[in-house]
Protein backbone atom coordinates (compact mmCIF):
# COMPACT_ATOMS: atom_id res chain seq x y z
CA UNK A 1 0.00 0.00 0.00
CA UNK A 2 1.58 3.61 -0.78
CA UNK A 3 0.21 7.32 -0.88
CA UNK A 4 1.37 8.85 -3.96
CA UNK A 5 3.03 11.97 -4.08
CA UNK A 6 0.20 14.17 -5.47
CA UNK A 7 -2.35 12.52 -2.44
CA UNK A 8 0.70 13.68 -0.07
CA UNK A 9 0.79 16.98 -1.26
CA UNK A 10 -3.29 17.40 -1.18
CA UNK A 11 -2.39 16.32 2.47
CA UNK A 12 -0.05 18.93 3.44
CA UNK A 13 -2.23 21.59 2.03
CA UNK A 14 -5.08 20.26 3.99
CA UNK A 15 -2.93 20.04 7.07
CA UNK A 16 -1.84 24.60 6.51
CA UNK A 17 -5.30 24.80 6.66
CA UNK A 18 -6.31 23.20 9.41
CA UNK A 19 -2.86 24.83 10.73
CA UNK A 20 -3.92 28.45 10.31
CA UNK A 21 -7.80 27.45 11.95
CA UNK A 22 -6.08 26.20 14.39
CA UNK A 23 -3.07 29.11 15.40
CA UNK A 24 -6.48 31.53 14.84
CA UNK A 25 -8.32 29.72 17.25
CA UNK A 26 -5.66 29.74 19.86
CA UNK A 27 -4.51 33.47 19.31
CA UNK A 28 -1.16 32.31 17.71
CA UNK A 29 0.57 35.02 15.64
CA UNK A 30 3.73 35.13 14.61
CA UNK A 31 4.56 31.17 15.13
CA UNK A 32 8.11 29.40 14.34
CA UNK A 33 8.21 26.37 12.64
CA UNK A 34 10.23 23.07 13.24
CA UNK A 35 10.73 20.01 11.35
CA UNK A 36 11.75 16.19 13.09
CA UNK A 37 14.51 14.93 11.10
CA UNK A 38 14.40 13.54 8.09
CA UNK A 39 10.67 13.00 7.12
CA UNK A 40 9.29 15.77 9.43
CA UNK A 41 11.91 18.54 8.11
CA UNK A 42 10.08 17.39 4.83
CA UNK A 43 7.32 17.98 5.99
CA UNK A 44 8.14 21.11 7.38
CA UNK A 45 9.57 22.54 4.09
CA UNK A 46 6.10 22.67 2.41
CA UNK A 47 4.11 23.61 5.39
CA UNK A 48 6.61 26.87 6.22
CA UNK A 49 6.37 27.70 2.33
CA UNK A 50 2.27 27.65 2.70
CA UNK A 51 1.90 29.23 5.68
CA UNK A 52 4.16 31.95 4.28
CA UNK A 53 6.02 32.46 7.65
CA UNK A 54 8.42 34.82 8.38
CA UNK A 55 11.41 33.54 10.31
CA UNK A 56 13.02 31.04 8.87
CA UNK A 57 12.96 27.18 9.28
CA UNK A 58 14.51 25.11 11.87
CA UNK A 59 15.41 21.33 12.34
CA UNK A 60 15.38 18.76 15.29
CA UNK A 61 17.83 15.43 14.83
CA UNK A 62 16.30 14.18 17.63
CA UNK A 63 19.36 11.33 17.95
CA UNK A 64 20.80 12.57 20.88
CA UNK A 65 17.62 12.20 22.90
CA UNK A 66 16.36 9.25 22.05
CA UNK A 67 15.52 6.70 25.01
CA UNK A 68 17.01 3.70 23.39
CA UNK A 69 20.20 4.48 22.57
CA UNK A 70 21.83 2.32 25.12
CA UNK A 71 19.90 -0.73 23.18
CA UNK A 72 20.56 0.30 19.13
CA UNK A 73 23.51 2.66 19.96
CA UNK A 74 23.66 5.97 17.69
CA UNK A 75 23.10 6.80 14.19
CA UNK A 76 26.22 8.06 12.64
CA UNK A 77 24.14 10.03 10.53
CA UNK A 78 23.13 12.41 12.61
CA UNK A 79 22.57 16.09 11.06
CA UNK A 80 23.09 18.70 13.84
CA UNK A 81 19.89 20.52 14.97
CA UNK A 82 19.83 23.85 13.55
CA UNK A 83 16.93 26.59 15.25
CA UNK A 84 17.60 30.03 13.86
CA UNK A 85 15.81 31.70 16.37
CA UNK A 86 14.98 32.23 19.54
CA UNK A 87 13.11 29.68 21.45
CA UNK A 88 11.92 31.48 24.49
CA UNK A 89 8.14 32.59 24.29
CA UNK A 90 8.02 31.34 21.10
CA UNK A 91 5.15 29.44 19.90
CA UNK A 92 6.57 26.91 17.98
CA UNK A 93 5.10 24.59 15.40
CA UNK A 94 6.57 21.09 15.97
CA UNK A 95 6.22 18.83 12.76
CA UNK A 96 6.72 15.28 12.04
CA UNK A 97 6.19 12.48 9.41
CA UNK A 98 4.40 9.83 11.16
CA UNK A 99 3.03 9.77 14.86
CA UNK A 100 3.04 6.20 16.51
CA UNK A 101 4.77 5.69 19.82
CA UNK A 102 5.34 9.04 20.54
CA UNK A 103 8.79 8.45 22.00
CA UNK A 104 10.30 10.80 19.23
CA UNK A 105 7.68 13.43 20.11
CA UNK A 106 8.93 12.99 23.70
CA UNK A 107 12.58 13.57 23.01
CA UNK A 108 11.89 16.35 20.64
CA UNK A 109 10.18 18.17 22.84
CA UNK A 110 12.95 17.22 25.81
CA UNK A 111 15.78 18.97 23.47
CA UNK A 112 13.53 21.83 22.02
CA UNK A 113 13.59 22.59 26.14
CA UNK A 114 17.01 23.14 25.97
CA UNK A 115 17.10 25.78 23.60
CA UNK A 116 14.71 27.33 26.11
CA UNK A 117 11.39 27.87 27.18
CA UNK A 118 8.19 27.84 24.52
CA UNK A 119 5.12 29.63 24.94
CA UNK A 120 3.49 27.02 23.43
CA UNK A 121 4.48 23.38 21.19
CA UNK A 122 1.71 23.11 18.39
CA UNK A 123 1.91 19.37 17.08
CA UNK A 124 1.42 18.93 12.96
CA UNK A 125 2.36 15.28 11.70
CA UNK A 126 1.30 13.84 8.02
CA UNK A 127 0.52 10.82 9.21
CA UNK A 128 -0.72 9.44 12.96
CA UNK A 129 -1.49 5.57 13.67
CA UNK A 130 -1.98 4.01 16.85
CA UNK A 131 0.11 2.58 19.41
CA UNK A 132 0.72 5.09 21.45
CA UNK A 133 2.87 4.36 23.90
CA UNK A 134 3.39 7.83 25.42
CA UNK A 135 0.20 10.87 25.89
CA UNK A 136 1.04 12.66 23.31
CA UNK A 137 -1.35 13.63 20.95
CA UNK A 138 -1.54 15.97 17.79
CA UNK A 139 -3.08 18.87 17.15
CA UNK A 140 -2.79 18.54 13.44
CA UNK A 141 -3.17 15.43 11.23
CA UNK A 142 -2.89 14.89 7.65
CA UNK A 143 -4.39 11.50 8.09
CA UNK A 144 -5.50 8.83 10.42
CA UNK A 145 -3.81 5.49 9.45
CA UNK A 146 -4.90 2.31 11.05
CA UNK A 147 -2.37 -0.75 10.51
CA UNK A 148 -1.44 -3.83 12.22
CA UNK A 149 1.19 -4.22 14.73
CA UNK A 150 3.42 -5.56 12.01
CA UNK A 151 2.88 -3.25 9.71
CA UNK A 152 5.24 -0.14 9.12
CA UNK A 153 4.70 3.42 7.63
CA UNK A 154 7.64 5.40 5.84
CA UNK A 155 7.98 8.37 3.84
CA UNK A 156 10.24 8.87 1.54
CA UNK A 157 11.70 11.78 0.02
CA UNK A 158 12.28 14.68 -0.07
CA UNK A 159 10.86 15.08 -3.91
CA UNK A 160 8.78 13.63 -4.42
CA UNK A 161 7.53 12.37 -1.37
CA UNK A 162 6.06 9.07 -1.02
CA UNK A 163 4.40 7.40 1.64
CA UNK A 164 4.73 3.21 2.05
CA UNK A 165 3.23 0.90 4.21
CA UNK A 166 5.24 -2.33 4.62
CA UNK A 167 5.22 -5.48 6.89
CA UNK A 168 7.69 -5.95 9.10
CA UNK A 169 8.83 -9.07 10.48
CA UNK B 1 55.13 -1.76 19.35
CA UNK B 2 53.26 -5.66 19.91
CA UNK B 3 50.63 -6.73 22.45
CA UNK B 4 49.14 -10.10 22.71
CA UNK B 5 45.92 -11.10 21.17
CA UNK B 6 44.59 -8.77 18.04
CA UNK B 7 43.79 -5.41 19.12
CA UNK B 8 40.72 -5.18 16.91
CA UNK B 9 38.87 -8.26 18.15
CA UNK B 10 40.02 -6.42 21.47
CA UNK B 11 38.24 -3.11 20.41
CA UNK B 12 35.16 -3.86 18.31
CA UNK B 13 32.48 -6.08 19.11
CA UNK B 14 30.89 -9.32 17.59
CA UNK B 15 28.96 -6.75 15.59
CA UNK B 16 31.93 -5.05 14.12
CA UNK B 17 31.26 -1.82 16.74
CA UNK B 18 33.80 0.09 18.78
CA UNK B 19 33.64 -1.51 22.35
CA UNK B 20 36.61 0.11 23.65
CA UNK B 21 38.97 2.75 21.82
CA UNK B 22 42.64 1.40 22.35
CA UNK B 23 44.57 2.54 19.51
CA UNK B 24 43.89 3.88 15.98
CA UNK B 25 45.77 1.27 14.29
CA UNK B 26 44.24 -1.48 12.52
CA UNK B 27 40.71 0.20 12.67
CA UNK B 28 38.73 0.09 9.77
CA UNK B 29 38.60 3.31 7.65
CA UNK B 30 34.45 3.21 8.28
CA UNK B 31 35.30 3.71 12.23
CA UNK B 32 37.36 6.44 12.11
CA UNK B 33 34.63 8.19 9.40
CA UNK B 34 31.75 7.15 12.34
CA UNK B 35 34.19 8.97 14.82
CA UNK B 36 34.41 12.00 13.04
CA UNK B 37 31.04 12.36 11.89
CA UNK B 38 29.73 11.94 15.00
CA UNK B 39 32.28 14.21 16.65
CA UNK B 40 30.64 16.60 13.76
CA UNK B 41 27.34 17.05 15.60
CA UNK B 42 28.66 17.22 18.84
CA UNK B 43 30.68 20.46 17.73
CA UNK B 44 27.04 22.06 17.41
CA UNK B 45 26.36 20.82 21.23
CA UNK B 46 29.10 22.93 22.39
CA UNK B 47 28.25 25.52 20.67
CA UNK B 48 24.39 25.83 22.31
CA UNK B 49 23.20 27.44 25.01
CA UNK B 50 22.44 24.34 26.81
CA UNK B 51 25.56 22.68 26.30
CA UNK B 52 24.66 19.05 26.88
CA UNK B 53 22.73 15.89 25.87
CA UNK B 54 20.82 13.08 27.70
CA UNK B 55 22.91 10.25 26.14
CA UNK B 56 24.96 9.27 28.63
CA UNK B 57 22.48 10.04 31.65
CA UNK B 58 23.12 7.71 34.42
CA UNK B 59 26.72 6.73 33.37
CA UNK B 60 29.73 6.66 35.39
CA UNK B 61 32.97 7.24 33.86
CA UNK B 62 36.01 7.17 35.48
CA UNK B 63 39.23 9.23 34.68
CA UNK B 64 41.49 7.01 35.98
CA UNK B 65 45.16 9.35 35.09
CA UNK B 66 48.49 7.70 36.02
CA UNK B 67 50.28 10.61 34.56
CA UNK B 68 49.32 14.43 34.63
CA UNK B 69 47.85 16.02 31.66
CA UNK B 70 45.29 18.38 33.06
CA UNK B 71 44.32 19.93 29.59
CA UNK B 72 43.66 15.81 27.96
CA UNK B 73 41.74 15.24 31.87
CA UNK B 74 39.92 18.51 31.52
CA UNK B 75 38.67 17.83 27.75
CA UNK B 76 37.43 14.16 28.64
CA UNK B 77 35.66 15.67 31.34
CA UNK B 78 33.98 18.09 29.88
CA UNK B 79 33.26 15.86 27.51
CA UNK B 80 31.76 13.34 29.72
CA UNK B 81 29.50 15.81 31.17
CA UNK B 82 28.18 17.15 27.92
CA UNK B 83 26.70 13.89 27.73
CA UNK B 84 25.50 14.18 30.92
CA UNK B 85 27.17 11.25 32.96
CA UNK B 86 29.21 11.21 36.24
CA UNK B 87 32.56 11.66 36.30
CA UNK B 88 34.86 10.24 38.78
CA UNK B 89 38.71 11.94 38.69
CA UNK B 90 41.12 9.58 40.60
CA UNK B 91 44.02 11.26 41.41
CA UNK B 92 47.03 8.52 41.16
CA UNK B 93 48.94 10.29 43.69
CA UNK B 94 46.62 9.83 46.31
CA UNK B 95 44.91 6.60 45.02
CA UNK B 96 45.49 3.29 46.17
CA UNK B 97 47.57 2.23 43.75
CA UNK B 98 50.54 4.36 45.21
CA UNK B 99 49.86 2.15 48.37
CA UNK B 100 51.00 -0.78 46.39
CA UNK B 101 47.54 -1.50 44.95
CA UNK B 102 47.55 -3.46 41.75
CA UNK B 103 45.82 -2.09 38.27
CA UNK B 104 44.20 -4.67 38.19
CA UNK B 105 43.05 -4.66 42.03
CA UNK B 106 42.32 -0.71 41.18
CA UNK B 107 40.16 -1.67 38.42
CA UNK B 108 38.19 -3.99 39.97
CA UNK B 109 37.25 -2.22 42.74
CA UNK B 110 36.14 0.60 40.36
CA UNK B 111 34.07 -1.63 38.65
CA UNK B 112 32.71 -2.78 41.49
CA UNK B 113 31.20 0.27 42.24
CA UNK B 114 29.35 -0.07 39.21
CA UNK B 115 31.11 2.34 36.64
CA UNK B 116 30.81 1.98 32.95
CA UNK B 117 33.50 3.38 31.64
CA UNK B 118 37.95 4.23 32.19
CA UNK B 119 39.60 6.51 30.32
CA UNK B 120 43.07 6.12 31.14
CA UNK B 121 46.08 7.97 30.92
CA UNK B 122 49.51 5.71 31.89
CA UNK B 123 53.31 6.25 31.48
CA UNK B 124 53.51 2.30 30.35
CA UNK B 125 52.43 1.57 26.82
CA UNK B 126 49.46 -1.28 26.73
CA UNK B 127 47.93 0.11 30.28
CA UNK B 128 44.78 0.32 28.64
CA UNK B 129 45.26 -2.67 26.73
CA UNK B 130 45.71 -4.74 29.50
CA UNK B 131 42.82 -3.20 31.03
CA UNK B 132 40.67 -3.86 28.37
CA UNK B 133 41.46 -7.71 28.37
CA UNK B 134 40.29 -7.87 32.26
CA UNK B 135 37.39 -5.33 31.68
CA UNK B 136 33.75 -6.63 33.08
CA UNK B 137 31.60 -7.06 29.51
CA UNK B 138 29.46 -4.13 29.80
CA UNK B 139 32.50 -1.39 30.96
CA UNK B 140 34.69 0.09 27.87
CA UNK B 141 37.97 1.30 28.25
CA UNK B 142 39.61 4.78 25.97
CA UNK B 143 42.94 5.43 25.75
CA UNK B 144 44.01 8.26 26.96
CA UNK B 145 47.54 7.98 26.28
CA UNK B 146 49.81 4.88 27.04
CA UNK B 147 53.69 5.39 27.22
CA UNK B 148 55.36 6.12 23.83
CA UNK B 149 52.28 3.74 21.72
CA UNK B 150 49.46 5.69 21.72
CA UNK B 151 46.83 8.47 21.93
CA UNK B 152 44.07 7.93 19.71
CA UNK B 153 41.73 10.48 20.88
CA UNK B 154 44.25 13.26 20.33
CA UNK B 155 44.50 11.58 16.54
CA UNK B 156 41.29 11.64 15.73
CA UNK B 157 40.42 15.35 17.04
CA UNK B 158 43.70 15.80 14.68
CA UNK B 159 42.03 14.46 11.76
CA UNK B 160 38.22 16.13 12.48
CA UNK B 161 40.07 19.45 12.54
CA UNK B 162 41.48 18.56 9.31
CA UNK B 163 38.38 17.42 7.86
CA UNK B 164 36.72 20.74 9.05
CA UNK B 165 39.20 23.00 7.55
CA UNK B 166 40.21 21.11 4.28
CA UNK B 167 37.34 18.59 3.55
CA UNK B 168 38.60 15.63 1.86
CA UNK B 169 41.91 13.79 2.79
CA UNK B 170 43.12 12.23 -0.46
CA UNK B 171 44.83 15.32 -2.41
CA UNK B 172 46.50 16.58 0.73
CA UNK B 173 50.07 16.67 2.37
CA UNK B 174 50.65 16.56 5.75
CA UNK B 175 53.72 17.18 7.60
CA UNK B 176 54.50 16.22 11.40
CA UNK B 177 57.22 17.79 12.57
CA UNK B 178 59.29 17.02 15.80
CA UNK B 179 60.03 14.62 18.50
CA UNK B 180 58.65 11.45 16.60
CA UNK B 181 60.62 8.56 18.34
CA UNK B 182 58.84 9.51 21.41
CA UNK B 183 55.74 10.83 20.65
CA UNK B 184 52.34 8.66 20.32
CA UNK B 185 50.62 11.16 19.24
CA UNK B 186 52.36 11.43 15.99
CA UNK B 187 52.03 7.26 16.23
CA UNK B 188 48.76 7.64 16.25
CA UNK B 189 48.23 10.46 13.63
CA UNK B 190 50.29 8.56 11.14
CA UNK B 191 48.06 5.70 11.29
CA UNK B 192 44.64 8.11 11.51
CA UNK B 193 46.30 9.54 8.07
CA UNK B 194 46.94 6.59 5.96
CA UNK B 195 43.61 4.67 7.27
CA UNK B 196 41.64 7.96 5.59
CA UNK B 197 43.49 7.60 2.60
CA UNK B 198 45.50 11.08 2.55
CA UNK B 199 48.04 11.78 -0.18
CA UNK B 200 50.90 11.96 1.83
CA UNK B 201 52.36 11.91 5.30
CA UNK B 202 55.67 13.55 5.95
CA UNK B 203 57.49 13.28 9.34
CA UNK B 204 60.39 15.85 9.40
CA UNK B 205 62.92 15.70 12.79
CA UNK B 206 66.56 15.41 13.70
CA UNK B 207 67.90 11.59 12.63
CA UNK B 208 68.20 11.45 16.87
CA UNK B 209 64.35 12.28 17.24
CA UNK B 210 63.72 9.58 14.26
CA UNK B 211 62.28 5.84 14.78
CA UNK B 212 64.42 3.81 12.55
CA UNK B 213 61.57 2.15 10.76
CA UNK B 214 59.54 5.53 10.19
CA UNK B 215 58.97 4.65 6.68
CA UNK B 216 57.76 1.49 7.04
CA UNK B 217 54.53 3.19 8.41
CA UNK B 218 53.90 4.84 5.09
CA UNK B 219 55.97 8.66 5.51
CA UNK B 220 58.27 10.12 3.64
CA UNK B 221 61.28 11.46 5.80
CA UNK B 222 62.84 14.97 5.58
CA UNK B 223 65.65 16.46 8.16
CA UNK B 224 65.68 19.03 7.09
CA UNK B 225 62.64 21.45 7.94
CA UNK B 226 62.73 24.11 4.56
CA UNK B 227 62.69 20.72 2.50
CA UNK B 228 60.28 18.94 4.08
CA UNK B 229 57.63 21.93 4.53
CA UNK B 230 57.71 22.39 1.12
CA UNK B 231 54.24 22.91 -1.07
CA UNK B 232 52.57 20.98 2.45
CA UNK B 233 48.79 21.20 2.89
CA UNK B 234 49.05 20.73 6.78
CA UNK B 235 51.83 21.62 9.49
CA UNK B 236 51.73 19.29 12.79
CA UNK B 237 54.14 20.52 15.29
CA UNK B 238 54.81 18.18 18.36
CA UNK B 239 56.20 19.02 21.66
CA UNK B 240 59.50 18.81 22.71
CA UNK B 241 59.87 17.23 26.04
CA UNK B 242 62.76 19.05 28.27
CA UNK B 243 64.36 15.97 28.98
CA UNK B 244 65.11 15.30 25.85
CA UNK B 245 67.17 17.77 25.91
CA UNK B 246 68.76 16.63 29.08
CA UNK B 247 69.17 13.26 28.02
CA UNK B 248 71.72 14.72 24.89
CA UNK B 249 69.04 13.90 22.10
CA UNK B 250 69.51 17.74 20.83
CA UNK B 251 71.86 19.85 21.61
CA UNK B 252 69.87 22.97 22.80
CA UNK B 253 66.84 24.62 23.03
CA UNK B 254 68.04 27.21 20.90
CA UNK B 255 69.78 25.19 18.15
CA UNK B 256 66.46 22.89 17.75
CA UNK B 257 64.37 26.49 17.43
CA UNK B 258 66.83 27.51 14.97
CA UNK B 259 66.62 24.22 12.88
CA UNK B 260 63.05 23.05 13.51
CA UNK B 261 61.63 25.60 15.01
CA UNK B 262 58.35 26.96 12.92
CA UNK B 263 58.90 30.66 12.07
CA UNK B 264 57.06 32.79 9.53
CA UNK B 265 59.62 32.17 7.16
CA UNK B 266 59.60 28.86 6.99
CA UNK B 267 56.20 28.34 7.37
CA UNK B 268 56.13 30.17 4.19
CA UNK B 269 57.58 27.40 2.51
CA UNK B 270 54.44 25.84 2.78
CA UNK B 271 51.34 25.96 0.94
CA UNK B 272 49.91 29.68 1.45
CA UNK B 273 46.32 28.29 3.13
CA UNK B 274 48.51 25.43 4.93
CA UNK B 275 47.35 24.69 8.57
CA UNK B 276 49.42 24.97 11.52
CA UNK B 277 48.16 22.78 14.24
CA UNK B 278 49.81 21.67 17.78
CA UNK B 279 48.67 19.29 20.37
CA UNK B 280 49.63 21.47 23.04
CA UNK B 281 50.87 22.81 25.51
CA UNK B 282 52.99 24.98 23.08
CA UNK B 283 56.40 25.60 24.21
CA UNK B 284 56.67 29.11 22.57
CA UNK B 285 60.24 29.87 21.30
CA UNK B 286 61.38 26.40 20.78
CA UNK B 287 59.08 24.29 18.85
CA UNK B 288 56.68 27.14 17.16
CA UNK B 289 57.43 30.75 17.34
CA UNK B 290 54.67 33.00 19.06
CA UNK B 291 53.55 34.69 15.57
CA UNK B 292 53.12 31.53 14.05
CA UNK B 293 50.66 29.86 17.03
CA UNK B 294 49.09 33.33 16.92
CA UNK B 295 48.67 33.94 13.12
CA UNK B 296 46.13 33.15 10.61
CA UNK B 297 46.91 29.73 9.74
CA UNK B 298 47.20 28.47 13.43
CA UNK B 299 44.40 26.36 14.41
CA UNK B 300 45.81 25.58 17.49
CA UNK B 301 43.02 26.37 19.28
CA UNK B 302 40.03 25.25 17.81
CA UNK B 303 42.12 21.65 17.87
CA UNK B 304 40.58 22.09 21.98
CA UNK B 305 37.01 22.56 20.83
CA UNK B 306 37.00 19.56 18.51
CA UNK B 307 38.92 17.52 20.97
CA UNK B 308 35.74 17.67 23.20
CA UNK B 309 33.43 16.74 20.45
CA UNK B 310 35.98 14.25 19.70
CA UNK B 311 35.70 12.84 23.20
CA UNK B 312 31.97 13.00 22.94
CA UNK B 313 31.70 10.69 19.71
CA UNK B 314 33.95 8.01 21.00
CA UNK B 315 32.54 7.84 24.37
CA UNK B 316 28.64 7.75 23.12
CA UNK B 317 29.73 5.27 20.08
CA UNK B 318 31.16 2.59 23.14
CA UNK B 319 28.53 3.21 25.37
CA UNK B 320 25.51 2.75 22.78
CA UNK B 321 26.21 -0.41 21.54
CA UNK B 322 24.30 -3.79 22.32
CA UNK B 323 23.39 -6.80 19.65
CA UNK B 324 20.87 -5.82 16.98
CA UNK B 325 19.68 -2.77 15.78
CA UNK B 326 22.17 -0.01 14.92
CA UNK B 327 20.96 -0.53 11.29
CA UNK B 328 17.15 1.03 12.67
CA UNK B 329 18.29 3.45 14.95
CA UNK B 330 18.01 6.21 12.11
CA UNK B 331 14.85 6.75 13.28
CA UNK B 332 11.98 4.87 16.16
CA UNK B 333 10.65 2.09 14.76
CA UNK B 334 6.95 4.12 13.47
Amino acid sequence: MSETHEDIEVLIKKMAEDLRDHLARSGITDPVMVGIHTGGAWVAERLHRLLDLEQPLGTLDISFYRDDFTRIGLNPQVRPSHLPFDVDGRHVILVDDVLSTGRTVRAALNELFDYGRPATVTLAVLVERDGRELPVQADVTGRHMALRRNQHVKLSGPDPLELKVQDVD
Amino acid sequence: MNFPGNWNTMQLDAQGRLRHFLTVEGLPRRILTDILDTADSFVVVGEQPVKKVPLLRGKTIVNLFFETSTRTRTTFELAAKRLSADVLNINVSTSATAKGESLLDTQKNLEAMHTDMFVVRHQHSGASHFMAQHAAPHVSIINAGDGQHAHPTQAMLDMLTIRRHKGAFDSLCVAIVGDILHSRVARSQIHALNTLGVGEVRVIAPRTLLPVDIESLGTRVFTSLSQGLAGVDVVIMLRLQKERMQSALLPSEHEYFQRYGLTEEKLALARPDALVMHPGPINRGVEIASSVADGPQSVILRQVSYGIAVRMAVMSMAMGRSPGARETAAKEPE
